[in-house]
């Protein structure tokens, strides 16, 4: 419960990073999850990504909308400011506040009912503009605040815990926003830490807007034979394409690679992600590419993870706009006020 | 042309009602705009007003044009000279013509003597012949038939032809082409009448009654006081008839906000994908330390209704400028009503108010623009700045646009870096000075202190998780005492007493005001002056109930039919309905002085008969 405080007492011998934080600094409240959920996972692992990253916790920001996912900022990075906004609209409020600030780092926190369904528009225009932000969608396929309706990424034909079968077809947020232009794809399982902490990592060095789809079942409502959002189902069909090593400017630079099966690729910001392929031949950096292999395993029933797609060569919404490099809500009086004389010169125009 | 005059043409200078028929689409706006425009540069002033469809092109459009010298902006009702352009909507506006008045028509084509009225003067021009004889190109022959009228009517009205060149001079700017192509239409026109036609009654003089006013619509006037007012996330959605503020504010960033050494810009506009996305976008900058708008019309407030609230609980700061309109969304988007008040004053659901502003023209828009952006971080809670269709996209006449140099962006309560390195206590929602408006921080001031989650309610002073009874109700009383913290900053009320004490009052607001200055003058020149009051915001100050009490008997005049600055007031305030008898004009024209004196005058006489009657019982 978040009343119940977190024990200040910290082991004397956490390692601190670069920045002398240890992995508390990056912790936040007590979850009020389930025990056992998956979104608990997704948290554990934002907060071992920013840790290993560096990050200055006050200088992210996290935003969510409505849900369980939404309720997750608040259990870590207690230092950043954090938003808990509307149903579905995280994608707007996340977008003011990048325009406001482009120096902080943006992580929007959203669910399947929050961004596949009544948000489904806000998710679908944040990505065209290509706001700079990590957007992570906790897919569980069911609404689980609201006790185990089918959400809009539930499959066709899976059965809810109360037995029903979902008619209706399912939105596969990954493909969608391949198509929307995302400049950064991927897609992960919350039991599959190895994989998430390094894509999270490249999704916060990312310039652009960088969307990962990250499956957490849902053990209350989601969880039983006959879902596909299960643990059980998608250790089962999880088809991961690579496996991802991220490399920070800071670091010494030393990929471990042998030809042909490792792509490296150098993010906007001098961050190297070393892919390491896995299975069939996998291009992150073909868009269409990507969407067919998607489409044929997706036919399949497998559950296609991994780092999709990455453009490091991505604009964010700020290079389209032409916006100043100051942050907008750093703009004194001067700045900001043309001043009496300019007023002067427009009205004469006006008589 | 039938000529058979039982009533006497009318005779006047400076002192008439043109208005203009045509088709919409058919290029008429700017020629009609030059002829307000000539009798301006005469030094006379003029009140032009658009009547539009929600149309492209070919459906019906009016243009209204009142001169008055003795500067009476509003409408005043009824027609003295209509320039009949549309065959559509002929039989109607010969009806509107005023007895003795005048009508203005393309006599190529003969009309059946039924088509006309024995109490005015046809004056016909045959405007396509003359075309034809002119031009070969159908669009040509289109946009020069606007210029030979108005040349037509410069010649029957006396305007200056000079002053007509130097406007085609601006307009057309270096293309000497242009320029001597319109003014050869211009005297088509002017030389056919004096060829051909007596002189009317009608006329313009040189005056000197414009002084330094300057000529301009509430919309640019709003978005240009987004630029003093120091916004810098603008996000939008098409509405008419708002969506010039935006293309105004654009505009003008483009003109004053691009950084000079880099050429970058101080502003980031977005056009969102629904008004909801819009007020999603500035609250997010809002929450951020930007200073942030959108512009929108009723049906925008509706679907804003959600982030309204969450900005009135968490304490957002945000403007929304909204720009009147008749509703609702398939409505009546180009006419004009004072019809959001209570949707926006108690927008959002919850318990819920917010603060607004009433311009009354586009001077008032340009200040309240400004200001609004002030207050919304003063009071961290979102302003409505309403303007509506006649302030926002007709040219009024106002005053100059003004600025005071010395003038700083109030950013309202801000805790520092500064501040909370220096141990300072930071509780979100804890009201520290007992004017009920917190602290707040922005995102990433400090490495360890200053930081909080930001939740509608649900949470205590120091913006931790809480269900607690009692701290939601503490919560919502702070609320309170801000809204009243938020009367104190409000524009004060305009009172314009009677030249006698006066036992009836009236109180309106926003685009009613020249009518209603008009009215009042009528009303004090038939003996029966009374003391009025122009609000100018809510929460609504003392002055307002005060005057309420100080009289027996207050009008209230607004423009919609369910009395909803009066339901307002007596909402708020506690006050008897029964004082305060309505008058209400909704049919999506702006108010006439001419409708408010004869509801007032008929309110005032049936409640004279019905004293009479009570007193001979």
């Amino acid at each position: 419960m978040t009343y119940i405080a977190k024990p200040r007492l910290h082991h004397p011998n956490l390692t601190p990073n670069a920045l002398g934080f240890t992995r508390r600094d990056y912790e936040g409240a007590v979850s009020t999850l389930c025990a056992g959920c998956g979104h608990d996972s997704i948290s554990a692992a934002v907060i071992q990504a920013c840790f290993e990253l560096d990050l200055a916790p006050h200088r992210i920001a996290k935003l969510s909308g409505i849900g369980c996912s939404s309720k997750t900022p608040d259990y870590f990075l207690g230092a950043s400011h954090g938003f808990n906004s509307v149903h579905g609209r995280m994608p707007s409020v996340l977008t003011g506040a990048n325009l406001a600030n482009r120096d902080l780092l943006y992580l929007g926190v959203s669910g399947d009912g929050d961004s596949a369904s009544i948000g489904f528009g806000q998710f679908a225009h944040s990505i065209r503009r290509g706001v700079n932000m990590t957007y992570i969608v906790e897919n569980n396929g069911v609404y689980g605040l609201t006790k185990g309706q089918f959400s809009a990424t539930s499959d066709r034909g899976s059965k809810s815990k109360k037995g029903v079968i979902n008619h209706d077809t399912p939105i596969d947020l990954v493909s969608v926003a391949l198509q929307l232009g995302a400049t950064f794809v991927a897609r992960s399982f919350s039991g599959d830490k190895a994989q998430l902490v390094p894509l999270v990592k490249a999704a916060l060095r990312h310039r652009g807007a960088a969307f990962i789809d990250c499956l957490s079942p849902c053990i209350q409502f989601n969880n039983h034979a006959g879902s596909t959002k299960s643990f059980d189902y998608v250790r089962e069909h999880n088809e991961a394409v690579n496996r991802l090593d991220v490399v920070t400017p800071r670091d010494p630079i030393h990929i471990d690679h042998e030809p042909g099966t490792t792509q490296v690729v150098t993010q906007h910001d001098g961050s190297v992600l070393a892919l390491h392929k896995l299975g069939d031949h996998y291009d992150p950096s073909d868009r269409v590419g990507a969407m067919t292999y998607l489409a044929q395993k997706q036919a399949l029933g497998e559950i296609v993870t991994g780092l999709l797609y990455v453009d490091p060569a991505a604009e964010d919404l700020h290079d389209a706009l032409g916006t100043v490099d100051a942050p907008l809500n750093s703009l004194n009086t001067a700045e900001l006020t043309p001043g009496a004389a300019r007023l002067q010169a427009l009205n004469a125009s006006l008589r | 042309m039938p000529h058979s005059l039982t009533t006497r043409p009318l005779s006047r200078t400076n002192d008439f009602v043109v208005k203009f028929a045509n088709v919409n689409g058919s290029g008429s706006a700017s020629a009609n705009g030059m002829f307000a425009k000539s009798i301006l540069r005469m030094g006379v002033p003029v009140a032009a007003r658009n009547i539009f469809p929600s149309n492209i092109q070919g459906l019906p459009t009016w243009y209204e044009v009142r001169i008055s010298e003795a500067g009476h902006l509003g409408r005043r009702g009824g027609v003295d000279l209509m320039v009949a352009m549309n065959p559509q909507t002929w039989d109607r506006d010969v009806a509107e013509i005023e007895p003795g008045g005048y009508l203005f028509y393309d006599s190529t084509k003969p009309m059946p003597p039924s088509k006309f009225r024995p109490d005015i003067t046809v004056i016909g021009v045959r405007l396509t012949q003359i075309c034809n004889a002119a031009y070969t190109d159908p669009r040509q022959r289109q946009l020069m038939k606007n210029i030979i009228y108005v040349g037509a009517l410069s010649a029957l009205l006396d305007i200056d032809p000079a002053v007509l060149e130097t406007l085609l001079g601006e307009q057309f700017k270096s293309k000497a082409r242009l320029i001597a192509a319109n003014i050869e239409a211009l005297n088509l026109g002017r030389d056919y009448v004096r060829q051909n036609l007596e002189p009317i009654g009608l006329k313009v003089r040189h005056a000197d009654k414009v002084g330094d006013r300057i000529y301009v619509d509430g919309n640019t006037a709003a978005g240009l006081g987004a630029v003093y007012g120091g916004a810098t996330v603008c996000a939008w959605y098409p509405i008419t008839p708002s969506t010039s503020v935006a293309e105004a504010f654009t505009d003008f960033c483009h003109d004053y906000r691009i950084d000079p050494e880099t050429g970058k810009a101080r502003y980031a506009i977005v056009q969102a994908e629904d008004e909801i996305a819009s007020i999603g976008i500035v609250v997010g900058a809002g929450w951020n330390g930007a200073r942030a708008f959108t512009c929108t019309s009723g049906p925008g407030v509706s679907l804003m209704q959600e982030f309204i609230g969450l900005s009135y609980f968490a304490e957002i700061p945000a403007v929304i400028i909204d720009v009147q309109r008749g509703g609702p969304s398939t409505g009546m988007p180009t006419r004009t009503q004072q019809a959001d008040l209570i949707s926006a004053a108690y927008a959002s659901h919850g318990d819920t108010k917010h603060p607004m502003l009433f311009p009354q023209d586009p001077g008032e828009s340009f200040e309240m623009a400004a200001l609004a952006f002030d207050l919304a971080d003063r009071l961290q809670t979102t302003i409505f700045l309403m303007l509506d269709l006649d302030i926002g996209m007709n040219d009024w006449l106002t005053a100059p646009f003004e600025w005071d140099d010395k003038r700083q962006l109030d950013r309202g309560k801000v805790m520092t870096y500064e501040e909370l390195e220096a141990g300072k206590d930071f509780g979100r929602y804890l009201d520290v000075d007992g004017d009920g408006v917190p602290y707040r921080t922005y995102p990433g001031v400090h490495p360890s202190r200053g930081a909080y989650f930001t939740r509608g309610t649900s949470r205590n002073p120091y913006a931790r998780y809480s269900e607690e009874g009692g701290v939601y109700v503490d919560n919502v009383q702070r609320l309170l005492r801000k809204f009243e913290t938020a009367k104190s900053l409000i524009p004060s009320p305009v009172l314009k007493a009677a030249s006698r004490a006066s036992k009836t009052g009236v109180i309106y607001f926003g685009s009613t005001t020249p009518a209603m200055n008009e009215a009042l003058e009528v009303l004090e020149a038939q003996g029966s002056g009374i003391d009025a009051l122009r609000v100018r915001g809510f929460p609504f100050a003392d002055q307002v109930y005060d005057f309420i009490a100080a009289h027996e008997r207050v009008f209230v005049v607004e423009q919609n039919r369910d009395a909803q600055l009066r339901t307002l007031i007596v909402n708020e305030g506690g006050v008897d309905p029964a004082k305060l008898p309505s008058v209400l004009h909704f049919d999506g024209t702006p108010i006439t002085a001419r409708f408010i004196v004869s509801e007032i005058g008929r309110q005032l006489g049936v409640s004279a008969r019905v004293s009479v009657k009570e007193a001979t019982q």
